[in-house]
């Protein structure tokens, strides 16, 4: 919240073209860089931010620092080639990625899944959830100075990646989940120390709750601060956690059950107010909801069971002429693959679609103006963006 | 789905519709009949929720396939409405006044595959990439492998192996 009034009569005004007439030889202005080394961004991104005061006037977001050509290597590759890369599109929560393309590339070929493979898969996302609900707690604590929390939340993130690599074999790309199936049982007493693990992770979300919910500095820095009108959540394609703190509670796993999330007791967490601190709350339910989920998968999954099914040779494999899209609900979002296919050995076009792609774009950049220049961090953390899933 | 297709078909010049599951379908429509159509499905019919806007470049075909996904949250239906451009002068309309992130994908398709929309805010400014001055890199015909042993010097030491023979002879090293 600002702490003075300015005069905003004398800031730009939008030229014809819808930009900003802004003369910095005036000295009424400055083009200050908040990224891409910056402790208030998430992930190789910048904001370009001009300011007048302490106000931002204007905010563009710019990515590009990372970019791989993610699609186009994807079309230069065999199916079978193209799961171990699909991971590498986002860091801190891949495994979307890897059941994205699976399912396009099983709809697309007529694959039936085993149901042991379904409950893997399930399983596994959910564990990537929690994690990058953790680094999303550290990030939005360390963005307004509650570095603690940040190291907390890495050590229960570390104790999860233990049992990622216990069941995949790998911390953070884990390609475990590929077309047919996943790559694998579940280990000799995995679900004992994932409970292990899931404690442990309760009494260190119980110091958050603590350390941040009660702490008078978050509350004031978050409440009524960054508020989403929750009419533009259409036209602005918002989805997922930011779109349920301002209570339009619609989630993938309830709307459009994929997996087997039917059959898993769950409440979508959702809040009112739209501001900052709602969606650190709801994301703070979310992660309830995950352990919980986590639980009930592993006390109601088969104790045995085949993971893969039968695929054709997958060094001469073609699937038929064909288009779909295959989404789920993410960390941050709706999280798709639209795939289509040419009846050849490669995919014709993959199109990832990543909630960050409008939250951190035209979604931020509306939102900036009129923010305080230390209330940037803390809005843009506080829409979960990666920005991988932009450049792809 | 069928429904609302056979609602729309003659109004909005559809083609056949296309279902892929019981709520995906995909259907095309022609580029001037465009507009209306999403405008019609976003206000009347709940598709609200523009998921995606993406190209598929039919190089064989002199075409490009601009694919907007569309999504009635509220009954779970999700529609794929397709459109083909001429390859050779590619310009889409400009949609962001319906949704104000298409000007991101629209920005995104000029400087991935160089299809213009004339009046998308700061359409001609860069994107992803910097100082780009070859083919739009996702169209069919740039070839990311000569650009990158083009653009960039040989690793010294570094060694390429085609990958079937090196898999075969690392699993059956006795032939």
């Amino acid at each position: 919240m600002l702490s003075f009034q300015p005069d905003r009569s004398q800031y730009p005004q939008p030229g014809p073209d819808g930009r900003l007439e802004v003369d910095l030889e005036t000295g009424k202005y400055l083009k200050l860089w908040q990224g891409p080394n910056h402790p208030g961004i998430t992930g190789n991104m910048s904001v370009e931010l001009t300011v007048c005061g302490d106000e931002v006037v204007e905010g563009k977001t710019h990515v590009g620092y990372l970019h791989r050509g993610f699609e186009k290597l994807m079309e230069r590759r065999t199916f079978i080639q193209v799961f171990p890369i699909v991971c590498r599109v986002c860091v801190p929560e891949p495994d979307f990625n890897e059941y994205c393309y699976a399912a396009a590339v099983e709809e697309l070929a007529g694959i039936e899944v085993p149901e042991m493979a379904t409950w893997m898969r399930t399983l596994i996302l959910e564990m990537g959830r929690f994690n990058s609900y953790m680094m999303f707690l550290g990030g939005i604590s360390g963005s307004l100075g509650l570095g603690l929390v940040g190291q907390w939340m890495t050590y229960v993130r570390d104790l999860m990646l233990d049992r990622f690599e216990e069941l995949t074999g790998a911390r953070i790309y884990h390609m475990f989940i590929l077309p047919g199936g996943v790559r694998g049982h579940l280990p000799e007493g995995f679900a004992a120390r994932m409970e292990e693990v899931l404690q442990t992770a309760e009494k260190y979300l119980a110091d958050v709750d603590r350390v941040m919910f009660s702490n008078s500095v978050f509350r004031l820095r978050t409440e009524g601060v960054g508020v989403i009108d929750p009419a533009l959540f259409e036209r602005f394609g918002v989805t997922g956690p930011n779109a349920r703190a301002g209570g339009v509670v619609k989630d993938v796993r309830k709307d459009s059950p994929y997996l087997v999330y039917d059959q898993l007791d769950f409440i979508p967490a959702s809040g009112k107010d739209s501001d900052i601190f709602t969606r650190v709350k709801v994301r703070r339910a979310d992660i309830d909801n995950s352990i919980g989920l986590i639980r009930q998968i592993l006390e109601k999954m088969p104790k045995s069971g085949p993971v893969m099914a039968r695929l054709p040779n997958v060094l001469h494999w073609k699937i038929p002429r064909g288009e779909t899209y295959i989404k789920g609900e993410c960390s941050r979002g709706e999280y798709g693959y639209y795939m289509v296919t040419d009846g050849s050995g490669y995919p014709r076009r993959i199109n990832v679609r990543g909630p960050s792609y409008t939250h951190a774009m035209a979604l931020l950049e509306h939102l900036i103006p009129g923010t305080n220049i230390s209330d940037v961090a803390a809005l843009m953390v506080s829409l979960h963006t990666y920005p991988p899933e932009i450049e792809r | 789905m069928r429904d609302l297709h056979a609602n729309l078909k003659t109004r909005h010049a559809l083609g056949p519709f296309e279902p892929r599951r019981a709520n995906l379908g995909f259907v095309t429509v022609p580029a001037e009949r465009l507009r209306g159509l999403l405008t019609e499905l976003r206000d009347v019919h709940g598709f609200t929720h523009l998921v995606l806007l993406t190209a598929v470049d039919w190089m064989e075909d002199g075409l490009f396939q601009l694919t907007y996904l569309m999504n009635d949250r509220a009954g779970d239906r999700t529609l794929g409405v397709r459109v083909m451009l001429n390859r050779d002068e590619a310009v889409g309309e400009d949609m962001h006044d319906l949704w104000p992130t298409a000007a991101t994908y629209q920005r995104e398709l000029k400087e991935m595959f160089g299809i213009d929309f004339p009046g998308s805010p700061r359409v001609d400014e860069e994107f992803i990439l910097e100082g780009w001055t070859d083919l739009p890199p996702y169209r069919r015909d740039f070839d990311s492998l000569a650009y990158s042993q083009q653009t960039y010097a040989e690793r010294p030491g570094r060694v390429t192996h085609d990958p079937r023979a090196h898999m075969k002879s690392k699993l059956y090293p006795e032939g």
